[in-house]
């Protein structure tokens, strides 16, 4: 996705590939995983410490989870990076047979609608003041936020080969400039 | 508002809760306390059965989908995706696993077949399936009748990995040799793989399954799990290799950490000290044919 809008994309796992990087998407998966390993290998603060000096970051799914300053339904000990001034309810929607896909409308990327997948999705319970909601569902609860240069969706653009959200994403890239 | 109405239960949305767990590994666990363990270790997703693999080899009978007051106990106690077995062909199994809320089913040789000729309609389901193969073809007459993850079957509960070996090298053999064929080979191709054509032209023209591979059976070290990913698999199960082995927490734990540095020989070298020991392994050529659980499936 970032490939064909143009990026160089690379795979971090260690503290020493960050320096690497103007950009970082946090895809979907297992928060919880992610933040285990995260902490294990040394990875956890040096990002923490680059998304406060302004690294921008992308987070989709798990990845909104290790953004958000708080989580909500996290397993035992379950951390995150932070960042974005907001509450996020991990799995909001229940099991698997209750994922589903749906037109969003988002006003920040005009028409048409984004066709949104939602697998064991999170929702943004609370928006704080710093965070600004880019989405909402029918029934109102918040599923895209973004503040600076941090942007999350709790469903993945890049299932359907949506790749607004990713566009957007690295016009913020481009305008941070980010240094090390 | 231009919210349209919300599908549940479509290719995309159960492929893709299959994509989310790339890189990991999903742990067999026979009760609450077991599914704890997995999920602080790490899992991206337990699997629930009443005996692990290497205990119904031992035990013999008939083995069936698990109790659903065990499954409850385990959906309780994590918040990682749990999945569970349903026999191969037993639709009711399913119907019942659907109700209980599991987030995947595995339509599993390792339980006793409830028919030898049919597997599932997984397409009847809003909860998605992953089913075990041996080859190409195995596999896509699974992704033809629904199944939305595969998982290569090794030889479960054995804790001998060379099954699995063989099935992920067979899969990805299978898939590079289409790709070099011509369009009029391939309908040959399909016929040969008792697969529909169509699904084997998508796979020749991208080089790859439409669904998320894992590799499972025989599975026990973080060395046999990193060798599975260095082999191009996109996660590991593992069954009896965790419980049944001398400290399951600290084993739970490196086979995490080594799927996802499985191409860093340092880090699978730490991760790999004082583990106790592993669980004892049967040789599949030691197992009289009767007793070869992968050759389960049609």
């Amino acid at each position: 996705m970032l490939r064909s809008l143009g990026a160089d994309v690379e795979l971090i796992r260690r503290p020493e590939e960050l320096a690497r990087i103007s950009g970082l998407v946090i895809p979907g998966g297992e928060s919880s995983v992610m933040d285990k390993l995260a902490r294990a290998f040394g990875l956890a603060d040096p990002l923490a410490e680059a998304v406060r000096s302004g690294l921008p970051v992308y987070g989709t799914c798990a990845g909104l989870i290790m953004l958000a300053d708080t989580v909500i339904d996290g397993i035992r000990g379950q951390q995150t990076i932070g960042g974005l001034d907001i509450a996020v309810r991990r799995n909001a929607f229940g099991s698997q047979t209750l994922s589903f896909e749906t037109d969003l409308d988002v006003p920040v990327l005009g028409d048409p609608a984004v066709h949104a997948v939602f697998i064991r999705a999170p929702v943004v319970e609370t928006v704080g003041p710093s965070a600004r909601a880019l989405a909402t569902l029918s029934d109102g609860r918040c599923v895209a936020v973004e503040q600076d240069n941090l942007l999350g969706t709790s469903f993945h653009p890049e299932i359907t080969g949506e790749y607004r959200f990713h566009e957007y994403f690295l016009q913020k890239v481009a305008a941070a400039n980010f240094r090390h | 508002m231009t919210e349209t109405t919300s599908a549940f239960g479509s290719s995309r949305v159960k492929r893709g809760l299959a994509d989310m767990m790339k890189g990991g590994v999903i742990m067999d666990v026979v009760n609450a306390e077991q599914a704890r363990i997995a999920e602080d270790a790490g899992a991206v997703a337990v699997m629930a059965l009443e005996r692990v693999p290497a205990d119904i080899r031992s035990q013999g009978g008939v083995a069936r989908m698990s109790d659903p007051d065990l499954i409850d106990s385990i959906i309780a106690e994590v918040s990682i995706p749990v999945m569970a077995k349903a026999r191969i062909g037993h639709f009711v199994e399913a119907q019942i696993l659907q109700a209980l809320n599991v987030d995947y089913i595995d339509e599993s040789e390792v339980l006793s077949p409830a028919d030898y000729v049919n597997h599932i309609d997984k397409w009847n389901f809003t909860v998605p399936f992953v089913c075990g193969a041996t080859n190409l073809g195995e596999a896509l007459r699974r992704i033809t009748e629904g199944a939305a993850m595969i998982r290569s079957k090794g030889e479960a509960g054995t804790g001998d990995v060379s099954e699995a070996m063989k099935h992920i090298r067979t899969i990805k053999g299978e898939v590079a040799r289409l790709a070099g064929l011509s369009k009029d080979e391939l309908y040959v191709a399909a016929k040969e793989l008792q697969a529909p054509y169509e699904l084997v032209a998508e796979i020749a023209a991208t080089g790859k399954l439409p669904v998320v591979l894992f590799v499972a059976g025989g599975v026990a070290t973080p060395a046999d799990a990193a060798l599975m990913m260095q082999m191009g698999a996109d996660g590991v199960f593992v069954g009896s290799g965790i419980f049944k082995s001398g400290n399951p927490q600290a084993r739970a734990n490196a086979i995490v950490k080594a799927v996802t540095f499985y191409d860093d020989p340092s880090v699978i070298a730490s991760v790999s000290r004082g583990l106790g020991e592993a669980m004892v392994g049967i040789n599949v050529s030691d197992l009289a044919a009767p007793h070869r659980l992968s050759e389960r499936g049609w």
